[in-house]
């Protein structure tokens, strides 16, 4: 076993108690968030509310962890959408490289990759209204694109080698070959590519609510904090400090993860240190 | 003497790369290293240069002129390299920036030394270009519109911008043509001699460095076996070593099949055609890769087909084994028509050994998965049986089923290729440049084996082939092509003895050859 690079094992620590946060916050949270006592609004930190309280009466702690929860919800589902998407397409584009299909799969993402994210959510929140949900689908659709273009960028290569020949002279469909030769040696590819996914839909989750078109109250998520204490940025100032710190701790946590991964599973740099 | 290595060892922790390599090299003189891969020839250029990777350590000397150069740092190093020593290596490809253009990479040698401005590097360079046979190039030109050997040229003009007192050529023509090849060693014969500097010649390949070399060493496991004057080493073979090298580089194995007159394989008038390249909305003439192709493989005849890169051997491959298809002709296999939609039962009869012993397996497979694949055509899974019967045919142990690709040596990855090919029981195989990435040694086993099993499973050969002694060594009868085409047809010792074609007398001529001095 070579020794692990200290970058991964950092972002491992750090999005693994961000992940043990969030599903403590499914089953517990020191107060109820939906529970508002305004005579308690804007508490100092204390041995009864850690971190203070909102403007709203709110434990901050529990808000944090809700927040965090909800975040990491809308990164995982937006990345498995992108990914369960992305990857198939990307894969027939490089099996059929130079076709038809590998033209409009392509085209296809380049149609998406010129809306940014912000507009799609606009235009969902248009037709639809709103909504985490609508959130998790504007961000989803924006990663399908990203994933496509990995997946296919890994899999040319492999394409050229002469075992895909071999396994073609074995008959076998290019479906196949694509599910058996070519996604388990790209694999490595699309985790780091998922880790980076994941962190930016934290920021877009964060930007998205923040202009109010992610999560609607009484669900909380790190970006509506940020927005609904940023009137408050000169009295109360660790109202929009702590999920912001927040955000950044996780995504940087993720980007040292995803480094980390991508360093480890990089069979050239593995041959280096072996 | 210029160069004076003396009892130079390299190691990487405990591990011997070089043990005790003594040598000298005169002024104006051609020294051939020979050896095969891993014996430490490359390594010993990489020390004559100071370019050893930083974990191994060197002990010994490498004199240039009596100045130490292991003991040399770096700045005095940099100053020296493509000044009195250059080197040019064997992926022409590979060796130029694909980005800058072949005047700039010529120049950027004479700049970099402070030997000239930028005008008078490109003057220089022009020259340089010229010399190596170039003068038809512009020096604006980018590497990719050159061909191989061009590119081969431009790496060997870069070289010598500076007149060094040695070249290194570290396999410089193994990754070219035959014709290409002798080229480009004449190139390298005269610049030694009108150019006054020395060559350090490394290569696996005995013919050619008999041809060029004043004097020889041969290097086994970091070890020099053998020095001396070339006409007395190839005479003598003083160590067991050399001979077992001479005697793999002209190995014939042993062939007893028999042949029986039936056609297993057909190829009638095929052609395939490509478009032609983009040119704006519209598009070039069509790019005839195989022109009216037509010929049969017997039951048990063992055929080869010979031709240098971009002469269509490569799509007529993929077209006989299904995988392309025909813009029109037709193929037969045991009857039946080949194409990329036949059934797969059909399949079975045909299977395919490629060159790269490394790049014909997925690295995440077991063997037993990897040999088990061709089953698919079958529509049945295979029985552990069968695989080791695979396994034994090819000369491995059953055990080596529950192993991966990489904990195999070149030649048993070649092995287990066959296996693969065998498993389904085909009455053809496709041996696509299948032992031109092996060792001689390695090589003459795997000729000898695949002997064997024709006799054995009466299988017919399609012998692919740039490497004309390999071809002559396996084969009854030979095609040659070239522009995708047939150009000679017949039997392989009479095309050898008495070729018809001009091509094939060029081929011929160009390949190098072992003698024997008397």
């Amino acid at each position: 076993m070579t020794r692990l690079p200290p970058a991964l094992l950092i972002g491992a620590a750090i999005t693994l108690i961000y992940a043990i946060i969030a599903l403590i916050s499914l089953v517990w949270t020191p107060y109820d968030i939906t529970n508002l006592q305004v005579s308690n609004r804007l508490q100092d930190w204390s041995a009864t509310h850690w971190l203070g309280t909102d403007q709203l009466g709110r434990d901050m702690v529990s808000m944090l962890m809700e927040g965090a929860r909800t975040s990491i919800a809308v990164a995982i589902v937006a990345v498995g959408i992108g990914m369960a998407v992305g990857v198939p397409l990307g894969l027939a584009a490089a099996a059929n490289r130079g076709s038809l299909l590998d033209e409009v799969i392509m085209r296809g993402n380049d149609l998406i990759f010129a809306f940014p994210s912000l507009v799609i959510a606009i235009l969902i929140t248009a037709i639809w209204g709103p909504s985490a949900t609508n959130a998790i689908l504007a961000i989803g659709i924006f990663n399908i694109p990203v994933f496509a273009r990995v997946a296919r960028g890994g899999a040319l290569p492999i394409w050229t080698l002469d075992y895909i020949l071999a396994a073609r002279t074995a008959g076998k469909t290019r479906t196949r070959i694509s599910a058996e030769h070519v996604l388990p040696n790209i694999a490595n590819l699309l985790i780091v590519q998922a880790t980076i996914q994941f962190s930016l839909g934290i920021l877009a989750e964060a930007g998205l609510s923040y202009v109010g078109l992610g999560a609607q109250p009484p669900t909380s998520s790190l970006g509506r904090m940020l927005s609904e204490s940023q009137t408050m940025i000169y009295s109360d100032a660790w109202l929009a400090v702590l999920p912001g710190l927040a955000i950044v701790i996780l995504v940087l946590g993720l980007n040292l993860l995803g480094d980390g991964l991508r360093d480890a599973l990089d069979p050239r740099l593995r041959r280096a240190r072996g | 003497m210029m160069i004076d290595v003396e009892s130079l060892s390299v190691r990487i922790r405990a591990f011997d790369i070089l043990r005790n390599v003594s040598l000298t090299i005169r002024e104006g003189e051609i020294f051939g290293l020979v050896g095969e891969s891993g014996s430490g020839k490359s390594m010993t250029a990489l020390a004559l240069m100071g370019l050893l990777p930083r974990v191994m350590e060197a002990s010994g000397a490498a004199r240039l002129d009596g100045i130490d150069l292991l003991s040399l740092g770096e700045y005095d190093l940099c100053a020296l390299r493509g000044n009195d020593i250059s080197m040019i290596f064997q992926e022409p490809m590979t060796a130029l920036n694909p980005v800058q253009t072949i005047g700039d990479q010529v120049a950027e040698v004479l700049t970099i030394h402070g030997k000239a401005d930028a005008n008078a590097a490109r003057k220089i360079a022009r020259d340089r270009l010229d010399r190596v046979g170039l003068s038809h190039i512009g020096l604006d030109r980018y590497p990719h519109e050159l061909s191989g050997g061009q590119r081969q040229r431009v790496c060997i003009a870069a070289a010598i911008a500076l007149h060094p007192r040695l070249l290194i050529a570290d396999e410089p023509t193994t990754a070219l043509d035959v014709t290409t090849q002798a080229q480009i060693l004449d190139l390298l014969k005269d610049l030694v001699a009108e150019e006054n500097m020395s060559l350090l010649l490394i290569t696996h390949d005995l013919a050619v460095v008999s041809d060029m070399a004043d004097r020889i060493a041969v290097m086994e496991k970091g070890v020099i076996v053998e020095q001396g004057d070339t006409a007395q080493v190839l005479r003598d073979q003083a160590h067991p070593y050399t001979r077992k090298l001479f005697a793999a580089s002209a190995h014939q194995p042993d062939r007893t099949a028999t042949m029986i007159d039936d056609a297993i394989l057909r190829i009638e008038d095929v052609h395939r055609h490509y478009p032609g390249a983009r040119e704006g909305f519209h598009r070039g003439p069509p790019v005839r890769a195989v022109n009216g192709v037509s010929f049969a493989i017997q039951r048990g005849e063992s055929l080869g087909l010979v031709g240098e890169s971009g002469c269509g051997k490569s799509t007529l491959t993929r077209t006989i084994l299904g995988l392309d298809p025909l813009t029109s002709g037709q193929i037969t296999l045991n009857g039946n028509p080949v194409s990329p939609t036949m059934p797969r039962a059909h399949r079975a009869d045909m299977q395919v050994v490629f060159q790269d012993p490394y790049g014909s397996f997925n690295p995440r497979w077991r063997v037993d998965r990897i040999i088990a694949e061709p089953f698919h055509l079958l529509g049945r899974k295979p029985a552990p049986s069968d695989i080791a019967e695979a396994l034994e045919a090819v000369r491995l142990s059953p055990e080596d089923a529950f192993k991966y690709p990489h904990e195999f040596s070149g030649g048993q990855r070649q092995r287990i290729a066959i296996a693969r090919a065998l498993i389904t029981r085909p009455k053809l195989l496709v041996l696509d440049e299948a032992v031109s990435a092996l060792d001689v040694s390695v090589r003459a086993r795997i000729l000898d084996l695949l002997a064997e099993l024709q006799d054995q499973f009466g299988l017919s050969y399609l012998f692919i082939s740039h490497d004309l002694t390999v071809v002559r060594a396996i084969t009854d009868r030979v095609l040659v092509m070239q522009a995708g085409e047939i150009v000679e047809e017949g039997q392989t010792e009479q095309v050898f003895t008495a070729p018809n074609h001009p091509y094939t007398r060029t081929l011929l001529e160009s390949a190098p050859t072992l003698e024997i001095p008397a």
